[in-house]
């Protein structure tokens, strides 16, 4: 039989799935075991229980100088700017992508200017926001709607634009209004694209977070992971590296099956 | 009675003459077929009975008024594909129109009627429905029904409100020959019931013969192998085809169902 027509099992699935989590696993341990042999005091593969200790500390102690338990205070101070910034860079994408799919007159005059303004590199203007917005929440927010509506905004009005014509003709046939038209037909149909395309948003909007935690903050993951880097402190960078990723998947899992429960229609398609 | 009147119409983007000299008049509930090889512009004349174009000359009356420059509710359509709504069940489709169709606010501003409105509009798609055969899919979404099902619900959506002219460009060309034929008889059923004037855009002859009592051939007269693109279709047959009462259109449907099931 050709490969190509070799399929693995269900259970044959999952093991090749965890293989190379397993295989990654195993050579951490293995390498960190090595180092460690060489020199106990090594700090930069920590043993396993190492990462235990430390994230003892960090989620179930209160930190002497604040008196806050520092893992779920980090978690929370970034999610909410992560989240505050996808769901405003989510309405200004929805709002402009589909006023620029839908009238000639507005894709005139915003689409080139869009398609400029998402060639800006956000961190480019990241100096700009932190001196015009402050050092605050405001303009950790702001670097995230720069970095990810733009590409909501195109998204969006390309998914517009390729929507059938004959919908729209059928529509107006049945005395809709330009406004109900986005409303009823339009509007409903971006919503899926909308899901999916802040799922690839998902990566930018992190990196954007944490580059922006890592240059101003006093709290936050990433804020965390650039202070602890001064004592070369790997058995909590780790943890808070595999935490972030952990988020970013639950996120992305989460927008996944929303779209797959809200919009039953988009599935079958 | 709706009358529509094609006076003189030309069409052409830039050089090339997709239409030339289109004279037609259309009076009352006929059922125009028209039929011509692909390329002669009978989409094109469909897009301007629908007002997504506008003629390069001449004039298109309904009623004795200009027709509108947007496609609007006083004429309905059918497409071969994407003509219903995918995010809309089956019955939110046949409902779509009817709610427009109030003038209130919700409406206008929602884009939705709510109220004992509703259930009007929803018992009147709910008729509409079993009409066409589709009371049994009421809440499917539009992905799971056959090609034949969504043209069903297609044209139950334009005939609830009623227009005065349904324009139906090539429906039943992406059915199978059984399917095909079933639709023919609904087709013919509903226009007797509501007897609205229909405009069907066909490639396929013997369909237009079929439904048509009206039957338009679109073809170039003159042709100049040097410049191809200088001369544009035109109506080169207007066939009418049969007069049919209702009673008459029964007793021949009853004919052929003794036919058939002999």
């Amino acid at each position: 039989m050709r490969l190509i027509n070799r399929k693995p099992g269900r259970s044959g699935n999952l093991m090749l799935a965890s293989l190379p989590f397993v295989l990654l696993i195993a050579a951490y341990l293995v390498a960190s075991h090595l180092r460690l042999e060489a020199n106990p005091g090594d700090k930069l593969l920590p043993a396993p229980q190492s990462f235990v200790a430390a994230m003892q500390q960090m989620a179930l102690e209160a930190d002497a100088r604040t008196g806050q338990r520092l893992l779920w205070q980090d978690t929370w101070a970034s999610l909410r700017r992560l989240l505050l910034g996808l769901g405003i860079s989510s309405v200004i994408g929805l709002g402009f992508g589909v006023a620029i799919g839908t009238i000639p007159y507005l894709r005139a005059s915003l689409a080139p200017f869009v398609t400029v303004i998402s060639m800006v590199p956000p961190l480019a203007i990241l100096p700009v926001l932190f001196i015009v917005l402050g050092l605050g929440e405001l303009s950790k927010v702001v670097l995230i709607v720069i970095g990810v509506a733009p590409f909501l905004m195109r998204d969006l009005a390309l998914h517009v634009e390729s929507l059938p014509a004959e919908q729209i003709v059928k529509a107006q046939t049945l005395g809709a209004s330009t406004w109900q038209i986005v409303l009823r037909i339009v509007l409903p149909q971006s919503l899926p694209r909308l899901l999916d395309a802040l799922r690839l948003s998902l990566g930018p909007a992190w990196l954007f977070l944490i580059a922006a935690e890592a240059i101003a903050a006093t709290d936050g993951l990433g804020y965390r992971i650039f202070l602890v880097r001064r004592y070369l402190a790997m058995d909590i960078i780790l943890p808070y590296v595999v935490w972030i990723t952990l988020l970013a998947f639950l996120l992305d899992l989460l927008l996944r099956l929303g779209a797959r429960r809200l919009f039953p229609w988009s599935r079958a398609r | 009675m709706s009358e529509l009147v094609i006076d003189n119409v030309w069409q052409s983007y830039d050089e090339q003459v997709v239409l030339e000299g289109l004279h037609l008049r259309v009076c009352g509930p006929e059922f125009c077929a028209i039929v011509g090889a692909s390329g002669c512009g009978k989409s094109t004349f469909l897009r301007l009975l629908l007002g997504q174009e506008q003629p390069s000359r001449g004039r298109i009356l309904l009623d004795g008024e200009p027709l509108p420059r947007e496609p609007g509710p006083d004429r309905g359509v059918v497409f071969q594909q994407y003509s219903v709504f995918p995010h809309l069940t089956v019955l939110e489709n046949a409902m779509f129109g009817l709610e427009l169709q109030r003038r209130r606010w919700d409406v206008r501003i929602g884009g939705r009627l709510w109220g004992r409105a509703r259930g009007e509009v929803r018992e009147q798609a709910e008729q509409a429905l079993a009409q066409v055969g589709l009371s049994g899919a009421r809440d499917k979404y539009p992905a799971l029904l056959s090609g034949g099902m969504r043209q069903r619900l297609s044209l139950a959506q334009s005939i609830v409100t009623r227009p005065k002219i349904l324009l139906l460009d090539e429906p039943f060309g992406a059915l199978d020959p059984g399917v095909r034929s079933d639709m023919h008889e609904l087709v013919l059923r509903l226009w007797e019931e509501h007897r609205m004037c229909v405009f069907l855009v066909t490639h396929d002859i013997a369909e237009g013969f079929k439904l048509g009592t009206r039957l338009l051939v679109f073809d170039r007269l003159r042709r100049d192998p040097q410049a191809p693109q200088a001369f544009g279709a035109t109506i080169t047959y207007d066939l009418p085809l049969r007069r049919l009462t209702a009673e008459g259109a029964a007793a021949q449907r009853r004919d052929r169902s003794v036919a058939a099931a002999g």
